[in-house]
């Protein structure tokens, strides 16, 4: 049996509000106490953690490893890695792989590597429609026994009737539904918030109406067929005040927003640089500072990277025709952080939105340190100043917009089940 | 903003847009261009300014009229002219823009004049090209078109004297036009006492006014009164897009009449980038008429690029002679 003990950390564990100085022991994979160990106890490793901060591993709702089908932007392999270097543990992704994960066997085949990668537990979000095209049903029931977490579409389901059933059959298989909200017609091609800075740059826009035209059609259906919802990547202050309303009169809905909405807007696209080029688009100051409201008022439920690895030619072509996305999770945590730093935000609220609120959403026995749980741990050191570059990024996309700047707050080891995975002297 | 575009002294390297320049830099491109024209007058219109400088179209976009002053505006200044067409079908068979641009400074060209649909092109070229390589930007996408704004200035100046008080009028598709983006620019450096953009809501973009604008959707209120009114093509494919009924409404509500003009000030000119749609967005006795100056348009427009290539490329402007 395995043993391990980490010792005088500041452990902070945000599902059972913990936070003060102790030791934490793990035996057989699992956290065994919290402070004093058993008296029969003897761990064979020791991990020594004073001024560090012990908290659970991060769970990242939308990662993109690009396996399949576009493993020049990144592998199962290289992103576990990355995940494991920025303290990520459990990592959700998206169906819009190449093949899409409509089929058991592309759920299975993304699982089955990740284990032998060993760096980071991956669970898969299964397609809602066949090839995402909006048409016909994925086979959601075999999708789930193949260990799919929910359910997403990622494009826009353009029929309402088609969205409708495939809301109801996800109903029935338990399973909840992942929504990106965005209208397929209203910012068709458009590649940047519509408002004075798509004007001033002739790029197309996407209005603030393509996002909460489709939140509100998805609240009435969600409503009518009484589904567990989650909305992905938030990106108007709009959206959040439905969403929360939502909430009010009772709905099961949460949302998330990503590190780059929460930090960035559209006046940071200047003249053009396809770093800024994502998907919703960056918004306005308005937006930003709604959605930052949203996650202090309790309506956006978590924080995700929305990790989106690309080779450097994706990004080497004028804005409308670069590629969207940002490669981030080597950014997570030291954005969650200065978001504590910057906000009235508490440190421990914001740790939440990272690992017990997103375990929550996925509905995991995961984000915690509680006793008995799997010991999926992160510790960093809250103190280490850096500065991100390409050559400290560990995702083989280095495509971010954050590149230079300063960060507080390291990961100095990952353990998964108990195991060190990533071990920051180590990789000096 | 745009200080991509000077040099460490100032001067100008590229000429990417009208935003972020100076007003004196805009007043020097037009002072250069007035020496310019007394070329275009003589029999042999050739300079040796340009001698040794090879410079290259290079259109990604289909384009007869701009290209061509261009090359005229680069043949006068006696450099080398390379017309390069890229097709867009074959720049989608992998070729990048990237690859493309250091293929052609390969064969040691000074200068790349280029137009390409998407916004910001020329702003990436030039960001990307080898330091001693200039980059003009003949359009891109919705963005900017700065040498016709600043032809636009140029005959604006022409008609209407230095630095009048004048009230100016852009009117029709305000959303996919480069020209008008460029000319906002331009008469708000340069000083114009007002600006507006006219046209209907489906062809206004969002937050214009925040360039310096006032929105006006009725034509004969836009036009009350203004010194300038600068008419826009409208492309037959914005009744596609849902974004106009017909060709036919548009003319009735939005088309520059005899009858429409009347409401503008006396001596009032009228412009139009070109290429005309005659019943569109403007009457044929509109645009023959004594109050257009769509022609002479063409013509400074060739001083203008001859200007804007050899303040760039560095060389020595010729003493001002008188201005026409």
């Amino acid at each position: 049996m395995a043993t391990l003990s980490i010792l005088g950390g500041r452990v902070i564990d945000p599902a059972s509000n913990v936070d003060l100085v102790t030791d934490v022991h793990i035996a057989d994979e699992k956290i065994l106490a919290l402070g004093t160990a058993p008296p029969d106890f003897s761990a064979e490793q020791q991990i020594e953690a004073k001024n560090q901060i012990v908290c659970p591993g991060l769970i990242d709702l939308s990662v993109r490893l690009r396996e399949p089908g576009a493993e020049h932007k990144g592998t199962i392999i290289s992103e576990t890695r990355a995940a494991a270097a920025s303290g990520v543990t459990t990592i959700c992704c998206p169906p819009d792989t190449n093949p899409v994960i409509d089929t058991p066997a592309v759920a299975k085949l993304l699982q089955h590597r990740a284990t032998e990668a060993g760096m980071a537990k991956i669970l898969p979000l299964a397609a809602l429609t066949q090839g995402l095209k909006g048409e016909h049903l994925a086979e959601m029931g075999v999708l789930k026994e193949a260990g799919c977490i929910g359910v997403s579409n990622v494009l826009p389901i353009v029929n309402t009737q088609v969205l409708r059933h495939a809301l109801e059959y996800a109903a029935n298989c338990d399973l909840t539904v992942f929504l990106q909200a965005h209208d397929k017609w209203l910012g068709h091609n458009g590649c940047v918030h519509e408002g004075a800075v798509s004007t001033r740059l002739g790029l197309l826009g996407v209005p603030e109406t393509a996002e909460t035209i489709e939140v509100a059609r998805d609240l009435l259906l969600i409503e009518m067929i009484g589904i567990r919802a989650h909305f992905c990547r938030l990106s108007t202050a709009r959206a959040v005040d439905m969403v929360k309303e939502a909430q009010v009169k009772g709905l099961p809905v949460t949302a998330d927003v990503s590190t780059h909405h929460l930090f960035l807007t559209e006046l940071d696209i200047k003249n053009y640089d396809s770093q800024c080029h994502v998907n919703p688009p960056l918004r306005s100051q308005q937006d930003k500072k709604g959605l930052r409201e949203g996650l202090l008022q309790g309506s956006i439920n978590a924080i995700t990277s929305d990790h989106q690895p690309h080779e450097a030619d994706a990004k080497l072509s004028p804005f409308a025709m670069s590629a969207s996305g940002i490669s981030a999770i080597d950014s997570l945590l030291p954005l969650s952080l200065r978001l504590a730093e910057e906000t009235q935000i508490d440190l421990i609220t914001a740790l939440g939105y990272i690992t017990h609120q997103p375990a929550q959403i996925l509905g995991i026995e995961a984000g915690t340190l509680t006793v008995g749980h799997k010991a999926d741990i992160c510790i960093f050191d809250p103190n280490c100043q850096w500065t991100l570059t390409p050559d400290n990024m560990h995702s083989l996309g280095h495509n971010s917009p954050f590149l230079g700047w300063e960060f507080k707050g390291k990961v100095s080891y990952t353990l998964i089940n108990g195991r060190v995975v990533y071990n920051n002297l180590d990789s000096r | 903003m745009n200080n991509i575009q000077l040099d460490q002294q100032g001067r100008l390297k590229h000429f990417l847009g009208i935003e972020g320049l100076e007003r004196t830099l805009l007043i020097d491109i037009l002072n250069t261009a007035a020496s310019f024209l007394s070329i275009d007058a003589k029999a042999v219109k050739k300079a040796p300014i340009l001698r040794g400088k090879t410079i290259v179209n290079l259109f990604f976009e289909p384009s007869t009229r701009t290209r061509t002053t261009f090359e005229l505006a680069a043949k006068r200044l006696s450099a080398d002219v390379l017309n390069f067409n890229v097709d867009t079908s074959s720049a989608s068979k992998g070729e990048t823009i990237i690859d493309m641009l250091h293929n052609l400074e390969a064969m040691h060209c000074d200068m790349f004049v280029v137009r390409h649909n998407a916004c910001g092109a020329a702003h990436f070229m030039a960001q990307h090209v080898s330091p001693h390589i200039h980059i003009i930007n003949a359009g891109d996408g919705e963005h900017e078109h700065p040498t016709q704004a600043m032809l636009d200035m140029y005959t604006i100046r022409q008609y209407k004297g230095e630095c009048a008080p004048l009230r100016v009028a852009i009117v029709g598709d305000i959303l996919h036009s480069r020209v008008a983006r460029s000319d906002i620019h331009a008469l708000r450096t340069l000083g114009a006492s007002e600006v507006r953009v006219v046209g209907p809501k489906t062809l206004i973009p969002k937050g214009v006014e925040a360039l310096g604008v006032k929105v006006f959707n009725n034509l004969k209120s836009g036009l009350h009164e203004v010194d300038v009114i600068i008419m826009l093509r409208l492309q037959r494919e914005r009744m596609q897009g849902a974004l106009l009924p017909s060709a036919h409404e548009y003319f009735q509500y939005y088309g520059l009449t005899e009858e429409v003009l009347k409401v503008a000030h006396p001596d009032a000119i009228v412009m139009h980038p070109g290429p005309i749609n005659r019943g569109v967005e403007i009457d044929s006795t509109v645009a023959d008429g004594e109050r257009s100056v769509i022609l002479p348009q063409v013509s400074n427009g060739i001083a203008v690029r001859m200007a804007v290539m050899a303040m760039i490329l560095g060389v020595v402007i010729p003493e001002q002679k008188e201005v026409h």
